[in-house]
């Protein structure tokens, strides 16, 4: 198509102040560079620079098999158990590339969390088992430490007061808003400067895409969030910056209200004024 | 011809409902036949063993041991303590083995030496348990210079293997690929993905693939005849000759005296029964994982 644009993020004058307090703080905890996803020879994702900024939720629109998935599994390796799947460009964690030789996949993926389309709880464990998964299994066995962990996570996903009577029951017995939930305080537990989310509410009923919706506004103050969404509404609710890919390339990026108010590529506003996609 | 003016107009009246009832109905009477057909052979096995066996079991043919035809013959008490210990070591081998070899087809399906683990896999289940008790009285019996037990549980052993292997390769594949994803974006080691998530979730099945083997080396007789040799004695040491139920039936039915073609039934009855038995502990040892 065209060849990728440098990203720049030019915040209007006269914005409101809101938006000014948010744009004195950027600062890029992830950042790609020229990233480029292939299946064999099939291109999935290609030339792909854009940052996401520290403490903020960064939206990844576009329609079905322009790549966003793709792309966002790239930002914590997961494409590394497809034998296939091929990376090219980095990708930047706090300045670091995650593709270097020498960097384990595994502390990455600890350091950058995902929550999947589908409610994946661990099909064998308990609610709290679930939650606490990722401490025991890196060696947590203290007691005091994984309760109070589990509270913590479990209350931060909204999910605390309705499961705290039943922390021993099957995490497959939670309603799929609440399993989505009890992924999403899973991947909190152990943590993760980053969390990537998957169509996080593409499963759910209305009430449960709130209830998700909305804690993604109180997490963002302790992580990065990065967000693929199949819904603009959703994306222009919950996310501070919002990226719309196209065909395996990344057509513009910036600012949510400007991207949605201003598209300056013709592209990007015929898909989120409907006319396409 | 001129195309119908509305999909409506060429929809016979009231439908085709009456000729789609008749062929649910008959539809239904084959499937009930052929369910039959399939179980009749099975209840007919069943029933018997069960019926022949059960006017042969009494509590001296299970506690005695073997004595000759003039002295009433004795029991199995022997066979049972060498069937037993022979398949619990082939279990424990065997089982491991496969074990390892499922896991390693299913979770590092890119592997190297995978093209060759199936095809060996594949080779050793295809091959007739004769050949394998062979290979064991080759390698084994020859050198050592005499039967035993550990030779009979090492040819059980190669029949359990590519049972389990298969087993646990199908049902790891069945635990959805998002568990792993689940536990790999924790960041946790692989290892620990697959031992700690992918495993105790296809627990059930591994435990039945497990105990398919088991039954399958529980049964067979023609492997021992050159490893475990067979006995006449008590004995609770692997390392001499040894006997297996499967044996004893087979030797027993082809005697001329009666009564040992009735003890063989009585044979065969307890080790459908602890076949049976097995089966029911595996399945309540891992009641929690279904």
């Amino acid at each position: 198509m065209n060849e990728q644009k440098p990203y720049s993020v030019s915040l209007p004058t006269g914005q409101s102040e809101t938006k000014l307090t948010l744009a004195e703080g950027l600062r890029p905890r992830m950042e790609t560079r020229g990233l480029s996803v292939y299946y064999g020879k099939k291109m999935g994702v290609r030339n792909v620079s854009m940052p996401i900024y520290a403490n903020t939720v960064t939206a990844l629109i576009g329609p079905s098999g322009c790549g966003k998935t793709t792309f966002l599994r790239a930002l914590n390796r997961m494409h590394d158990l497809t034998p296939i799947a091929r990376i090219e460009g980095e990708a930047l964690l706090d300045g670091q590339n995650i593709y270097a030789p020498g960097v384990d996949a595994v502390e990455i993926r600890r350091k950058i969390g995902m929550v999947f389309q589908k409610p994946n709880p661990f099909p064998t464990l308990t609610i709290y088992d679930n939650v606490a998964a990722g401490l025991k299994l890196m060696g947590v066995r203290r007691r005091d430490v994984l309760d109070e962990a589990v509270e913590r996570s479990l209350t931060q996903a909204v999910l605390w007061d309705e499961v705290k009577d039943r922390l021993r029951a099957p995490g497959m017995s939670l309603s799929g808003g609440q399993q989505q939930r009890l992924c999403i305080a899973r991947a909190l537990t152990v943590q993760p400067e980053v969390l990537l989310m998957d169509e996080p509410t593409s499963a759910l009923d209305p009430i449960s895409t709130q209830s998700i919706e909305d804690l993604l506004t109180e997490l963002k103050k302790h992580v990065t969030i990065a967000i693929v969404t199949h819904n603009m509404q959703q994306a222009g609710r919950v996310s501070d910056f919002t990226g719309y890919f196209l065909l395996g390339d990344l057509i513009e990026f910036g600012p949510t209200n400007q991207l949605f108010t201003n598209p300056k590529d013709a592209h990007t506003e015929a898909y989120i004024t409907g006319r396409f996609g | 011809m001129t195309p119908p003016s509305s999909i409506a107009s060429v929809i016979p009246k009231g439908g085709n409902l009456r000729i789609r009832r008749v062929w649910n109905s008959v539809m239904l009477v084959l499937l009930v036949l052929g369910s039959i057909v399939v179980v009749s052979p099975l209840i007919a096995v069943l029933g018997a063993v069960l019926v022949n066996g059960l006017a042969t079991i009494n509590w001296a043919f299970l506690t005695q041991e073997f004595r000759p035809v003039t002295e009433g013959g004795g029991g199995v008490w022997h066979a049972i303590v060498g069937t037993l210990l022979m398949n619990l070591l082939a279990l424990l081998i065997g089982g491991l083995l496969g074990f390892a070899g499922g896991v390693l087809l299913s979770e590092y399906p890119d592997h190297p030496i995978n093209p060759y683990l199936r095809t060996i896999s594949d080779l050793l289940n295809g091959l007739p348990a004769l050949l394998k008790g062979l290979v064991i009285y080759a390698i084994i019996v020859l050198p050592t210079g005499m039967f035993s037990g550990y030779a009979g549980a090492l040819a059980l052993a190669i029949i359990l293997t590519p049972i389990v292997l298969r087993a646990t390769e199908g049902v790891l594949q069945l635990v959805p690929w998002s568990v792993r994803e689940a536990g790999l974006a924790l960041g946790l080691p692989r290892w620990r993905v697959i031992i700690s998530l992918v495993i105790p979730a296809a627990t059930a099945g591994v435990v039945t693939g497990l105990m398919l083997g088991f039954a399958r080396a529980a049964g067979e007789a023609a492997p021992l005849y050159f490893t475990a040799g067979g006995s006449q004695f008590l004995n609770f040491n692997l390392g001499q000759q040894t006997e297996s139920l499967a044996l004893t039936i087979f030797k027993y039915a082809n005697e001329p005296s009666v009564l040992r073609q009735e003890q063989a039934w009585g044979a065969a009855l307890i080790l459908t029964i602890m076949v049976l038995i097995a089966s029911l502990l595996a399945r309540w040892a891992t009641r929690k994982y279904n």
